[in-house]
């Protein structure tokens, strides 16, 4: 029986939309017959068919109107604590427009690292959690000694922070010295000394020299500014704050499926740009339900793809998809108007016509709905 | 019958104009800076000149004969004494100037490169647009600039400086703009299409201006003053001194000046053409008027909010329409709107004379203007005008014939559109069927007023009366309420039941019973006259009276807000009350479901009834709400009083753990940000629970109703106005100290105790204490600010969304596509449904199968 219904079923592929076929055969049950399945199959299609888009509807602008509506009733506020134990995240409006202007610097880079079945427990996690924490070398000091006189810059270590992270401080001098260029290294037990080799120049030398051994990562994964296991259904899961998806996925550990950044960005980069898209979509979608609005998915789907179109991450801005229009009075219309009229007539550009505005600005018929279908009558 | 040939435009080509192009395009030219004679009539030659287009009533054009608003105006232009540089091509020319040969004009690419660095050019040109093109040109040239010279003929390149906003140098010596012109004059036309501008029609040296074309003056019209006294535009001042300086210049050189004062004359010309072209360039004073305003130049008047493209251009104003106050008219229906009798009187609707309606319209023009329902205008079919008044009316009521158009005044069933700022959405505005009410306000259904967000504390609306056929049958067809019921944004209803209209329904299908005739009266009101559904009893239950509204053959299940089956059988409720969950908007499961089975007419009609039922079921009842509906048993408030002070004192032992030490930190937070979470979260909690306690309670009260039924309220708001108001959060936390160590000067320093970080243990109905009152009041203004940044960043987002994607369409292949037939997607959706024709973005799959299995 249940062969014969799958090949019904594969029938209609192509007839109704994948997601449909999926739910009819997840909902019906076992005992079902040939007959009754293909009664609801019909039925559905019925259903589909009379559910389906019309040509000509200006899906853009009900979309824009879906998310742009409801806009008013978001929150400004920045933060949130969701639970107790979560981190800060940017939720709102702001996340949205975060999102939607692909900021390449977000405000809270945040992951949700997955691991594989033997790691997902919680010593092991606390483990990894310690591990890919990015340890700055900054943090392991407790003393900066500047010696003017000499160029001299000491440095004691905190030998407890020391040893909590398991770093050995032979090691670190042969890391510091790798990164440090213009001076002697040389160190003893718990502290450092950098000795500048050439003339003494300078004091801003020495600070600038400070300046740059705080931000050595020592330990860890780059970007990883902070840790946090939690407790995620059966599972636990590492929240981090700051991303670096690149080498997160690269650590053995790492269920690579399910672990995620919420920087759109880095995601295009490493993932690529259907995976970007993807990530717009659950990303919006996720700070609209955390407002408690309702938007269909549809609608941030086609921002998603407006944005991905061209196989790279663009924000709605007069940089990114706007810039992109074919029409010069329709990006004039937008944002800086003389200057794409400047360029346009230089360039010589030709204006079709074909979209919204530019219609509107010579008061003709906008192409879309009503204005689509060009109908010819016969004069008798 | 008169054809008319309509012309479309089909492209929009833009360009440069040449010398010759504007000197030919030009009705006259323009030799003196003064505007009118003695007698206060324009002079030849000047920048009034009739040939340029008239802006005075009774004159004709020099130019094409036309009267005032017939003539478009025509273009003039004068001739610069010396070449002057457009201010708004100032970069491109530095880059041609640096990019090219300083003696052969050549582009400074080798000729063997060329070809390639072209194609690479044009490629970026295409995929990222000019602005990057323009970038890449001088990172080319930078680069194949190696030994700083010419690759064509081998003359040494010196360096050229910009010096802003107008000024070139080459190795600090001046460059004229003569110069300049001749330099770009020699760039051959090949080398051009390296910079990616037009090949054909297209000289650099057209940048450079030797003539200016000067705009018609329909373009820049004078205002003339009450005294009688003339004020003329911005631009024509500016145009003013522009030929006063040129005038000047030209005798200076004729008489030949010492080139420092040329020098001098020149570039004040320079100034002055640039500061026409833009007045807000940054190195420049800008030009001013005498009081010293600002004036406005071309620059200023395209861009901008205000500016011709997005005021004039993008927006436009409409007649045949009205705006007033709204106020509310529960009786009237759904899809109508009333419209005051002073409106209908000047808002028209045109009608043609045929041989059927002769009559019907013969009545509207004898009633004239000053009655309703007259009319107010014919129009000819030579399309002439005509006034109906009582002194013409005879005359016209003889002429009057078929092929006449009459403008009568609205009257009921006419279409109008109604609209409230701001038009977030399409439901923003809607097709409403016009009723003429006497009143000077407009009359909304208020079910309609969640669509528009409207209330009626002063909201006014607009109203616009669609003028053609076609316009009439899109209204109706596309924009009706009751077409919009159901919100594409998430496939539910937008309009349902409200306040009242829930409330009177829940207690009837609640506890009422009713005599028959209190429910023949209750039915009648409403507008049912078939009451042959009513059983015949002398008591009859409230939810059989519902019962009677809804249609013979519809079933139902579903539930009810408090979560308890609602079962409709063949239009009989059997169970479960009508809440908000079924009949109010964006739930409404049951309104839903008629919508789908019977059709948008019939929904839209039912909800009017059910409205009314409910509204009737009230005010025959009573029903109010005072300061003792928010009375309370003792009983809940000694078990609210518990839970606080229980609350209360967990918060003191938490400080205590902290002072003490003993309190844990939750992971990544200190001990200061876990004391503040725990106990932000235990008072919440608190309060929460005290909101269960208060909405559990036997007692019966207005409030409670009103907040079970869902019409208005919710479990939290009636808890702070009977038990307690709860924790006040800034920023999600507690009131943090602003005032030396302390929130209040009441409290005393570094206290961390609920009272003092902004507890309200008072309810809204005790009374607030002062400093309870204070908190409240910061949190009521954060709320306020919150919302006055929140309006502009919201509204910018949905401009920009908007401006993206309006062009975007599903096309007849069911893709969609943008206005340059770029594929966004495949199918809509990803399943190609249209999410207002669904129910929640879902096909009901699930009620498909059963309904097929149970059959």
């Amino acid at each position: 029986m249940r062969k014969e219904q799958e090949e019904l079923l594969q029938e209609y592929e192509g007839q109704l939309p994948l997601s449909v076929l999926e739910e009819i055969s997840s909902n019906i049950p076992s005992s079902i017959t040939k007959t009754q399945l293909q009664k609801i199959i019909e039925k559905v299609k019925e259903a589909y068919q009379i559910s389906k888009i019309n040509p000509g509807e200006c899906v853009g602008l009900v979309s824009a109107e879906s998310i742009g509506e409801p806009g008013t009733q978001m929150t400004l506020n920045t933060f949130h604590f969701a639970g107790v134990s979560e981190m800060n995240v940017t939720t709102g409006l702001p996340r949205i427009i975060e999102i939607f202007d692909a900021q390449k610097s977000i405000k809270t880079p945040l992951m949700e690292i997955f691991l594989k079945p033997p790691h997902n427990q919680l010593e092991q996690i606390k483990k990894f959690a310690a591990m890919i924490k990015e340890t700055q070398f900054g943090e392991l000091v407790s003393e900066y000694a500047l010696n003017i006189f000499d160029q001299k810059l000491k440095i004691v270590l905190n030998k407890v922070l020391c040893e909590e992270y398991s770093i050995d401080i032979k090691e670190l001098a042969k890391l510091v010295r790798a990164k440090i260029k213009g001076f002697n290294v040389q160190g003893t037990d718990d502290t450092l000394e950098f000795i500048s080799k050439g003339k003494p120049e300078e004091i801003k030398q020495l600070y600038d020299l400070k300046e740059k051994i705080r931000t050595i990562k020592v330990k860890g994964i780059k970007g990883i500014m902070q840790v946090l296991p939690v407790k995620r259904d059966e599972e636990y899961i590492v929240l981090t704050s700051g991303t670096n998806l690149k080498e997160i996925l690269e650590l053995p550990e790492v269920d690579t499926q399910r672990t995620i950044s919420n920087d759109i960005n880095e995601i295009h980069e490493v993932l690529g740009i259907e995976a970007a898209r993807q990530a717009i979509i659950d990303e919006v979608y996720r700070v609209i339900e955390a407002q408690g609005l309702n938007i269909d998915i549809r609608h941030i789907m086609l921002v998603a793809d407006v944005m991905c179109t061209n196989g790279e991450v663009k924000g709605v801005t007069r940089y990114g998809v706007v810039s992109e229009k074919a029409s010069v009075l329709a990006r004039a219309s937008f944002e800086t108007p003389v200057k794409h009229l400047i360029n346009a007539a230089l360039e010589g550009e030709i204006d079709y016509l074909t979209s919204v505005v530019e219609n509107v600005m010579i008061n003709q018929p906008v192409p879309l709905g009503t204005g689509l279908p060009g109908l010819i009558i016969k004069m008798k | 019958m008169e054809f008319q040939v309509y012309k479309k435009i089909k492209n929009i080509t833009f360009g440069v104009f040449s010398p010759k192009e504007i000197s030919d395009a030009a009705a006259a030219k323009v030799v003196t800076p003064e505007l009118y004679d003695r007698e206060g009539y324009p002079v030849d030659g000047g920048l009034m000149d009739l040939r340029l287009g008239v802006i005075d009533p009774g004159l004709r054009c020099k130019t094409c004969g036309q009267k005032l608003k017939e003539c478009p105006g025509h273009f003039g232009y004068i001739e610069l004494a010396r070449p002057v540089i457009h201010i708004k091509f100032v970069r491109h020319i530095f880059d041609v100037l640096k990019s090219t040969c300083k003696s052969c004009g050549r582009v400074l690419i080798a000729e063997q490169n060329l070809k390639r660095h072209i194609s690479l050019l044009n490629q970026i040109g295409k995929e990222e647009g000019f602005e990057a093109r323009r970038r890449k040109v001088k990172e080319v040239i930078r680069k194949s600039k190696v030994k700083e010279k010419c690759p064509h003929c081998d003359t040494k390149q010196e360096k050229i400086k910009l010096e802003k906003p107008y000024n070139f140098y080459e190795e600090d010596v001046r460059l004229t703009p003569i110069e300049v012109r001749a330099r770009l004059e020699k760039i051959p036309s090949e080398d051009l299409e390296v910079f990616g501008f037009t090949l054909d029609h297209f000289r650099p040296e057209w940048l450079v201006l030797t003539i200016l074309q000067i705009p018609p003056v329909t373009m820049r019209p004078s205002i003339t003053l009450e005294s009688g006294e003339r004020s003329e535009d911005d631009l024509t001042h500016k145009l003013g001194d522009i030929v006063r300086i040129n005038q000047r210049l030209f005798e200076n050189i004729n008489a030949g000046a010492p080139e420092v004062i040329i020098e001098d004359l020149w570039d004040l010309l320079q100034y002055h053409i640039t500061t026409f072209f833009d007045n807000e360039v940054p190195q420049l004073p800008p030009a001013r008027h005498r009081g010293g305003q600002i004036l406005k130049t071309l620059t200023n008047r395209i861009s901008s909010k205000e500016g011709r493209i997005r005021h004039n251009l993008a927006g436009k104003r409409t007649d045949f329409s009205a705006r007033t106050v709204i106020s509310p008219d529960p009786l009237i229906q759904l899809n109508d709107v009333g419209v005051p009798f002073s409106m209908a009187m000047i808002l028209t609707v045109p009608e043609r004379v045929t041989e059927w309606n002769k009559e019907y319209l013969r009545k509207y023009v004898e009633t004239g203007s000053k009655k309703y329902p007259g009319a107010n205008y014919i129009i000819k079919p030579d399309g002439k005008r005509k006034t109906i008044t009582d002194e013409t009316k005879d005359e016209i009521l003889q002429e009057l014939d078929v092929g006449y158009i009459v403008e009568r005044h609205l009257i009921d069933g006419d279409t109008a559109l109604f609209n409230r700022q701001p038009s977030l959405h399409r439901m923003s505005m809607m097709c409403h069927k016009v009723k003429v009410l006497p009143g000077k306000t407009f009359r909304l259904n208020p079910a309609v007023c969640n669509p528009y967000n409207a209330d009626f504390d002063g909201d006014e609306m607009n109203l616009h009366i669609p003028q053609t056929e076609e316009a009439r049958a899109e209204a109706k067809i596309l924009m009706l309420v009751e077409t919009q019921l159901i919100s594409p944004r998430y496939g539910l209803s937008v309009v349902g039941c409200i306040h009242d209209g829930i409330t009177g329904n829940y207690l009837l299908t609640k506890e009422l019973v009713l005599t028959r005739e209190e429910a023949v009266d209750l039915l009648y009101t409403c507008g049912v006259d078939d009451l042959s559904h009513l059983p015949n009893k002398d008591k009859v239950d409230g939810k059989e009276v519902f019962s009677v509204l809804l249609p013979r053959d519809f079933s139902f299940t579903g539930k009810d807000k408090s979560g308890n089956e609602v079962r409709i059988v063949n239009g009989q409720l059997k169970s479960g009350l009508m809440d908000k969950a079924n009949l109010g908007q964006e739930s409404g499961l049951m309104l839903r479901n008629i919508y789908e089975k019977y059709g948008s007419a019939y929904a839209a009609e039912l909800l009017g009834k059910i409205s009314k039922l409910g509204i009737a079921v009230l005010s025959r009842r009573g029903f109010t709400m005072g300061i003792g509906d928010l009375d309370v048993g003792e009983e809940v408030t000694n078990h609210v009083h518990d839970l606080l002070q229980k609350a209360i004192e967990e918060t003191e032992k938490l400080i205590a753990d902290y002072y003490s030490g003993k309190l844990e930190p939750l992971p990544g937070r200190t001990i200061a940000e876990t004391l503040e979470l725990r106990i932000l979260e235990s008072l919440n909690r608190a309060r929460n629970k005290s909101g269960d306690m208060a909405m559990k309670q036997v007692q019966e009260s207005s409030a409670l109703t009103m907040a079970r039924s869902g019409a208005r309220g919710n479990a939290l708001q009636i808890a702070q106005m009977t038990a307690v108001v709860g924790q006040q959060a800034l920023r999600g936390r507690r009131i943090d100290v602003g005032y030396r160590k302390r929130t209040l000067s009441y409290f005393k320093e570094n206290d961390l105790s609920s009272p003092a970080r902004g507890f309200i243990r008072s309810s809204f109905r005790s009374g607030l204490k002062p400093n309870e009152y204070f908190f409240g009041a910061m949190t009521g203004r954060d709320a306020l600010m919150d919302t006055a940044l929140r309006t502009p960043k919201s509204g910018y987002l949905y401009r920009r969304l908007s401006n993206a994607m309006q062009d975007l369409k599903v096309n007849y292949d069911n893709t969609v596509r943008d206005a340059s037939g770029r594929i966004v997607q495949f199918l809509y959706g990803e399943d190609g449904l249209d999410v207002s024709k669904t129910k929640n973005g879902i096909i009901e799959v699930k009620k498909i199968i059963q309904e097929v299995l149970e059959q």
